[in-house]
Order: structure tokens, then sequence, then C-alpha cells
């Protein structure tokens, strides 16, 4: 007997590319759960000044 | 979102997970804490701030920095005290919001999922056991995590590079009070690379981290920009590893424009001056000459490590792991692990940059989407809109929101009275002042005070609307009022934060901005979004490895997808290669791919197709195609845009002139074959760098040292007693592939290095090719005798402007697809609808161009995801028939192409704008000579009345 497959994505680590999983994922109609150990989403990117190679400020 | 919390345990397989989450407990209850930061000010409890790389201490009781999301307090147990010796509980009593609880638990729960993706991330190279660079001893030693917090104007130091950085600001012990004596600004800072990357002897990182050389020059940039001219920077590297777009000239303008040194050299290790703290060292330059300097600063750009945390985690649940700890994935899967179902993206997928991981994510989105194809829309669920009120012709009823900010705007502006003053103002029903007007507290008020007193326009003067804009107009829809009668001003970017000295004017100007936002508030109007039909179909253009990985995604998920090629078979450049980086075999893996396209029910191949014309725009286009001069048209919602590239066709170094000189792709040929003549080759010679990093191409082709270095080793497995010879500029062999280096120069591969002013010299000879260079140990020139040369051509893109054109899609100055941003939107364009893979974008491998594929798939899922619900914006222009003179200006101006004559009706021959291809830039307005073009939200007698309002005073 085939047990339907769960509409739901799990992703674990809500730095940038997690987050981004994770938007992609829900707007294309699953439903998603983001998983990070640290009280907020970012990453290491949230503690970066400027990222190259436009300089744009990494927050 | 969940956040304090870890995985436990994955059972279950692909399409039925269990995901066991153990929740750590908060402290702070997240439905009421308002981030005020009323608990940090009183709170005693102290360690290190881990986010500010350990560079200060800060309380227990905390959030990890302004602009966290969620934005909620945490406690950290391990040093609260009241947790840890149940003293104190100050937080408790002085948050107004009543959130904090120290009886929170811990909570597991588990979860359902059909797929898993991990993205766990990297942690910073700890280079605390080097004794040689003695970052643990020595203060003006820093890591270039320190060096970016020291950066941030938000760091501990905000922004303000000095020395002694770890010193406190305001020193207390003696200790640091005569350190701080010594504090200077730095005038010469330098940087060593491949710290705790590319090493084997003081450690086990034999791989390359992929993005210190980049962040060093971007970090050496940024650091003269704060500091100025007075400041020198150095960059002490092996190579300079800068392959990725734009990459090239950004490490060029350092040099040239920024006046950055760059010094090829390994240091061995720094001595400290005793009294100064300032660092010396000493080092040998590329003509073998020992060289002393003094430094005030140096940092160490460590690599990336993938925690023992993760190892163990990915150890538990089955994740194969290369040897230093990166998922082992293949090329033609690259976001599939060894788990089915679970899939891996970012730095954990091997090291990577901010573009790549973006793109890996969502490849991994389009690997774990697929595989639940038939389930989704599933579990997701539709927010019940809120029926809209009618409020056309109602005199305005304005409700003004002042926020604090927090500290932000409230600890320089006088927010009550300029709350006070705001209730004053023409048509204002009422004014109120909020400490955080984005938390979820201040939206449901802001909900309830426009039912209660039948608001019709909101103002709410705040920080940017670039940040929270979309938030405040979710909450006038979910109040039932369009979303467009709402008006932002900025009184935080544009007035606090500019003004932090000058209270009293910050002030006043904040009443300024709050009557111009009134004024114009008043004016505004309700306004419509069209609704696009969006044709669920997809054209992709091109059948190399990213168009078809493209279009075997969103067949999967049940997209009628044409494939348009214009040779006669799939396949593209890849047709011609042999292996992969991992020595995959390309041939093969090629072969299945194609074939699974060519059996999809979804998928419609058209060979021998070029692309003659595209009408329409996003949902809508309508493509006409030519088949061995058959014309079809196609209409189709989206486009894939995967045209690659090729090797640059040249005859520098006598390329044609002789059989035994040839090109990778010619080699590559050979190893196919198994070319017999390959097996009387003694001696052969590798050029790299042909025809790129050079002016008339000032890119560097990514892909051409991983090449020549891997062929370099199949010829040395072929026969050891061949020599082989690899000439370079700089090796780069980014992250895994730097272990394809490592065994060439193992194998007994000759490396020599030479520069772009003094390039090796071929000529054919009789028995040999002779390759003269001058060698950059012996500084001599020296002539091989080659039986074969390989030249590392560049890769070319196609430059099809025509093609650019029919999807007013832009190309770069070298004719790569320009994305719509670098790093958020590396696989689409700015024009909706069309998405770019591969090659054409920038040259890349073949787990490269197949994640990019993948990505753009999962981009373009979005878009047709949302047939039903895709909007325009409801701020465009708008033509006034009766005022239009037909002049065109209008159509020939817009760079969108939106605005266009009318061709039939009562109206024929005026202008009318295409609400789904205006993007409201306001150009059309601005030249329209009869004043008949209104943008819509911006129209001129709201800019008048702004322009008005200011001019009273307040």
């Amino acid at each position: 007997m085939e047990s339907k497959k769960t509409g739901s994505v799990v992703v674990i680590g809500g730095g940038i590319s997690g987050m981004l999983s994770a938007l992609d994922l829900a707007n294309s109609g699953f439903y998603v759960y983001l998983v990070e150990k640290g009280p907020s989403i970012g990453g290491v990117m949230a503690q970066l000044d400027k990222t190259f190679p436009t300089n744009d400020c990494a927050m | 979102m969940l956040t304090l919390s870890e995985v436990q345990n994955i059972t279950g397989e692909k399409g039925n997970f269990q995901v066991e989450i153990l929740k750590k407990p908060r402290y702070v209850r997240e439905d009421r804490c308002i981030a005020c930061g009323a608990c940090t000010e009183k709170c005693p409890g102290k360690f290190d701030d881990g986010y500010n790389a350990d560079l200060k201490t800060r309380t227990a009781v905390y959030v990890e920095y302004p602009q966290a999301v969620p934005l909620k307090y945490v406690i950290n147990p391990a040093a609260c005290l009241k947790l840890t010796k149940d003293k104190c509980g100050t937080c408790q009593e002085v948050c107004p919001a009543d959130a904090i609880d120290y009886t929170m638990t811990e909570e597991t729960v588990t979860i359902d999922a059909g797929s898993i993706i991990l993205a766990p991330g990297f942690k910073p190279f700890d280079p605390s056991r080097f004794d040689n660079y003695q970052y643990a001893k020595f203060a003006n030693v820093v890591t270039s995590m320190e060096f970016e917090r020291l950066l941030s104007a938000t760091g501990p130091t905000m922004g303000h590079v000095t020395t002694f950085p770890k010193v406190p600001a305001n020193p207390k012990k003696k200790k640091d009070k005569l350190l701080a004596e010594k504090r200077k600004d730095p005038k010469k800072i330098a940087w060593f690379q491949c710290v705790g990357s590319r090493d084997v002897n003081k450690c086990d990182n034999p791989y390359c981290s992929s993005v210190c050389c980049m962040y060093a020059v971007k970090e050496a940039i940024i650091a003269k920009e704060h500091a100025g001219d007075g400041l020198d920077c150095a960059i002490f590297f092996m190579d300079m590893r800068t392959p990725g777009k734009e990459f090239e000239k950004y490490y060029q303008n350092a040099k040239d424009k920024h006046g950055i040194n760059f010094i090829r050299s390994r240091v061995h290790s720094v001595v400290e001056d005793p009294d100064t703290g300032d660092l010396h060292i000493q080092y040998a330059d590329e003509m073998g000459q020992i060289v002393r300097e003094t430094y005030d600063m140096i940092v160490l750009s460590v690599g990336l490590e993938i925690s023992k945390e993760t190892r163990a985690f990915a150890e538990k649940f089955n994740i194969d792991l290369t040897e230093s700890g990166f998922a082992k994935t293949g090329s033609f899967e690259p976001v599939s692990t060894s788990r089915d179902g679970i899939y891996v993206s970012g730095v954990f997928n091997n090291p990577k940059d901010i573009p790549e991981s973006v793109l890996d994510a969502s490849a991994a989105a389009s690997a774990a989407g697929d595989a639940l194809a038939e389930v989704r829309n599933t579990l997701t669920k539709e927010i019940p809109a809120v029926p809209e009120t009618n409020v056309t012709g109602d005199r305005p009823a304005i409700g003004v929101f002042i926020c604090d900010c927090g500290s932000n705007i409230a600890g320089v502006v006088d927010c009550p009275h300029v709350t006070e003053y705001a209730a004053t103002l023409p048509y204002v029903t009422v004014a109120e002042e909020t400490t955080y007007a984005c938390s979820q507290d201040a939206q449901d008020k802001m909900v309830e005070i426009i039912k209660e007193k039948g608001l019709n326009r909101i103002v709410v003067a705040a920080c940017t609307p670039k940040t929270h804009e979309p938030l405040f107009q979710e909450t006038l829809k979910n109040a039932g009022l369009n979303k467009y009668l709402f008006e932002m001003t900025n009184i935080r970017n544009h007035n606090s934060w500019v003004h932090k000295n000058n209270p009293d004017i910050a002030t006043e100007k904040a009443k300024d901005l709050v009557r111009m936002a009134v004024a114009k508030a008043a004016l505004a109007q309700p306004l419509k979004e069209e609704k696009i039909q969006v044709n669920a179909s997809v054209m992709v253009v091109g059948g190399g490895l990213a168009g078809l990985t493209a279009a075997r995604s969103l067949a999967s998920q049940g997209y009628e997808t044409h494939i348009i090629e214009k040779k006669d078979t799939l396949g593209g450049e890849a047709l011609k290669l042999w292996k992969t980086a991992q020595g995959e075999d390309v041939q093969q893996h090629l072969s299945a791919l194609i074939k699974e396209v060519q059996a999809s029910d979804n998928i419609v191949v058209h060979t021998n197709t070029t692309l003659e014309g595209v009408d329409g725009f996003v949902g809508n286009f309508i493509s006409k195609l030519n088949t061995d001069g058959n014309t079809t048209e196609l209409e189709h919602g989206i486009a894939v845009l995967a045209t690659g590239a090729k090797a640059l066709e040249t005859t520098e170094y006598s390329l044609g002139e002789d059989e035994r000189i040839i090109s990778t792709l010619d080699l590559d040929k050979m190893f196919v074959e198994n070319d017999p003549k390959l097996d009387a080759v003694q001696s052969a010679v590798f050029i790299q760098c042909v025809g790129s990093r050079e002016p008339e191409r000032p890119y560097c082709s990514r892909v051409c040292c991983t090449h020549s270095v891997e062929n370099a080793v199949a010829l040395k497995e072929k026969d050891p007693d061949m020599d082989v010879f690899i000439l370079y500029r700089d090796i780069r062999t980014y992250g895994e592939r730097e272990l394809l280096y490592k065994k060439a120069r193992e194998k007994g591969v000759i490396f020599i290095r030479y520069d772009v002013t003094d390039k090796p010299r071929v000529k054919v000879e009789k028995d040999h090719v002779a390759v003269t260079i001058t060698d950059h140990v012996l500084n001599q020139p020296v002539t091989i005798q080659a039986d074969l040369v390989t030249l590392a051509t560049a890769l070319v893109p196609r430059k099809d402007e025509r093609l650019a054109n029919f999807f007013k899609v832009p190309l770069n100055d070298e004719g790569f697809f320009v994305e719509k941003h670098a790093k958020l939107g590396p696989a689409e364009f700015a024009t909706d609808g069309v998405f770019v893979a591969g090659s054409g974008h920038y040259p890349k491998p073949v787990n490269e161009a197949i994640t990019q594929g993948r990505a753009a798939a999962s981009r373009a899922l979005t878009l047709l995801a949302k047939k039903d619900s895709l909007f325009t914006s409801g701020t465009i222009a708008s033509v006034d028939v009766e005022k239009c003179s037909a002049c065109g200006v209008c159509v020939s101006i817009c760079p969108y192409n939106a605005p266009a004559f009318m061709t039939e009706g009562r109206f024929e021959g005026k202008a009318e704008v295409n609400p789904v291809l205006c993007k409201g830039c306001g150009l059309c307005v601005a030249s329209c000579r009869s004043g008949a073009i209104h943008l819509r939200g911006f129209d001129t007698n709201q800019i008048f009345s702004q322009i008005f309002a200011l001019g009273e005073t307040g």
C-alpha cells in the first residue's frame, strides 16, 4: 500500500540559503518549517558589513 | 519559523519523514514581547557576544541585533542570574508587556514532512592554535570576522577601526587603560590569506574556502573608504582567486583604483613590538628577496569550516560527507545527498559565496519540491481576504501613527510632541504614538483603531518604506482598506539617524515630514491592481545542461515545457566534455538526462529551431519559432534563457597551425575516443588563461584551471613518466577542487607561473613544439619541448543581442546576461517572467549549470504557482485620453514598452499604458507635453500638496 506523501518541507538552518529555500517552497505551494538553532534567523550573513562584488550592505 | 530549535531525530523516508525537534525555551513570551529593550538596561548578567565575534559582552537578556527576525528578546540561561542562582529577576519587574517567563521549559515536537533541506552553514576557522600568527596573544592580530564587525556601523566600535580592538571603549581595568593609551588609527593593515584553508600542515583543511580572496579585497576597499587615503592595505596571498562574475574586475579595480597592494608570498610568523603593539613580519618576495615590514594590524583571512556538531548531525542521519565534512553530492544532482529525500544547500554543500548559496537554495527547493510534485498545494492555506470598504467620495479621515522605533527615533526626536502636533493637522482624526509600529501588537491595535474611528487614510511616520511598507499595507487590507490609502514617511533614516546631534531641529523636521505626508495622504485614492492571467507553460531557449535541467524540473511539476534548440541534437557544449571535476563520465550522465527529457510527457523538444520574435509580457508571451524554414507560433507564460557559451576561437599561441597545438575540448575528445595519439605524448604543456583576464575579455572563465588540472592528472595516470607542465597566472581550483591541484602536484605535474606582461611563446618546430616561458623561480627563460600543447581557451557567451531584445533583458559589456540582482536574483531577470541559467549568465562547470537550471525552475515555479493571484502594482501611469495629443513621446521614452497607441475603439490613436508592463517610473508622466499622463499614487496634485505643506511652518 502506497502511503500518501506529505506536502510539507523541513528546512534546517535559517541562514541565507535556508531562508531562500523556504521562501521559494512556500511561494510554490508547500508548507515549510524553518528550523533555526539560534534565537533569530539570518546566519553568518547578518554579521557581515558589506558583501562583494557590489559592496551592498549585508543586512 | 522555529527558532531556538534543533533537530533531534529524523525517521521515515522520502515523501514521509518524521522530524523530531527540540525547542529550547526563550524565557520571553513571543506573543507579548514588544522588543522595547527595557529588560537589557538593568540586566547584570554578562556573556560574550557571539554576533560581534566575541569582541564585546552583552547582557543575559538580549536580542541579537536590532533588525533580528523574530524581533523578540531571549534570555541566555547560562548567563542569567535568575535561572542559574535564583537571584535578580529585574527584567520581569521592568518589562511593560509582562513578557518575561522564567518557568518556560523545553518542548519536543514531531513534524511530518515530505522533504528535508539541510542548510546548516559553516563556522569561521579559529586560528587560536596557530602559534606562528599568535592570534590568541597579540592584540592587533584579528580574524576577518572580527574585522567585519569592526567595520560595521552597528558593531562594537560603530565602524571605527582602531588598534587594540578588544580593549573596551571606556576601560576600567588598569591593564586595559594602559593599552587604550596606545590605541591609534591604523596606517598599515595586512591580510594573510589561506588561514585554515589549503593547509594540511598546521590544520586538516586541504580545501579552498572560495570566498576569502574576495572578502579580503572587499575589507581592504571598505577599510580604505572609512580611513581615507592615509591607509596602506596589503594582501599576502598564494593564488588570487576571483573566478566569479564581476570578480576579476573588482580585483583589478582594487589594484588600479584603490591602490591596494597584492603581495604573492606566504608569511611565516608574526612578532609583536612589546611597546607599541605593532606587528613585525618578514617575507620573501617573488624575486626571492627578504623584506621586513611593520603593520599596525594583521587580519587573518580565516576559512570556512563545517562544525563538529554539523558533522555529527550529518553522520547520525546517514548523510555521506567528504573528508573535510562537506556534504557529498554528485555533479548531476548537485543538491541531493546520499539519503533520498534529504537535500543540501549553501556552504555545507561545498564552500561558496552568497550568490552561489542563493542559487543552491533555489535548486534545493526545486529538488525538494519536485519530489513532492503530486502533493503541492495540499498543506498551504489560503488567507481569507477581508472585503474592501468603499471610501470613494468620503471625507478623508486620517490616522497618524508616530513610531518611536525603540530609541532609534525617540532617542532624538520628541515623539510625544510630534504626535500632539499631528493631531492638529487638517483631516487628521486620530494621532497615536507607538514604540514599534511594525510589531504584531501595534499592527493589531492599528486595525482596531481603523475600525473604531472609521479611518480611511493612514500615515505612518517611522523607518524606511523599503523595510515595512508592505507590512503596513497588509495591515490596511486586514482592516478592510485599500492598501494604497497609505503614506509612509521616513523620520528615521532621513531624520533621527542623520541629525543625532540636533534633536530640536530633528523634531521640527519630523513635524515637517508628517505634515507633508498628511497632505499627500488626504489626496490618496484607492487604486486597482490588475490581475495577470498566466499561461501555465514554459519555453526554454537552449537545450544544453542548464536548459534540460530547468525543463525537467518544471515538467515534473506538471507544466508544459518547450525546449527550443538551434542544433539538431540536445546536449549543447556538454556533448564535448569528458569528465566532471569529480571524475564522473559526462556523456553517460548527459545521455541519461536527454533520455529523461525526451521521455517526459510534458516536454516538447524543438530541434533545428530558432527564435524569430517575441511579443507579449509575463504570463502572456507569443514567440515565433522557425523550424527548418517553417514558422510556428508558441504561446507561453514563462521563458528561460539557457543559451550557454562556447570556447573562444583564436589563433593565439599558433592554435590551428599544427595538430600538436589543441584546445581543452580537443583534448577531452581525445580522452573520450581513447585516441592512440595520446600514447605517443612524452611531454605535454597546458597554457592557462588563453583569452581570459585580458583587456578584451576582462573576466575569468572559471572552469579552465580545474579542467586543465584534471586532464593533467589523467595524463600522468596514463603515463607517470610523461612530463606534464601547466603554465598559469593563478590556479583557481576553488572549493574541494583544490584537492585535484594537490593531487596533480603529488603526481609530479610541474606548475610554472607567468605574468600577463610576459606570456609564453610557442614556436612550431619539426620534432616538437617549443614553448618558452620565463620561469618564476629561476627568473630565466626556459624552453619546453612539447609533443602536445593544450590551450585553456576562454568561454565566450553568444552575445545574442537579438534574443536579448526579444525579452528586453540586458547583456553586460562582455556579453553575459545581466541578472536581476547579483545576490538576491541570480537566476532571473528584472523583466518579469524571464529567467536565466547556465554559462550564458557566466561560465560555469557541470554541477553549477545544473544548479542554476534547477534554480531558474524554482523561481519560475513561484510565478506559475500564483497563476490565479498574480497582480500588477497599482502605482502605475494612466493616460487621460481627453488630453492626449497622440505625439508618441511616451511610447518612445518608456524603457518597458508599456505605452502604446490604441488601435481600435473610440479613442483610436491615443496612447494607453499597459498596466502589466508599467513599472511606475514616471518617465512618461514627466515627458508628456499635454499633461495627460497621471502617475497613480504620486499624482501632480499630491506632489504639489507636499511642497506647499512644507512651505507652511509648524
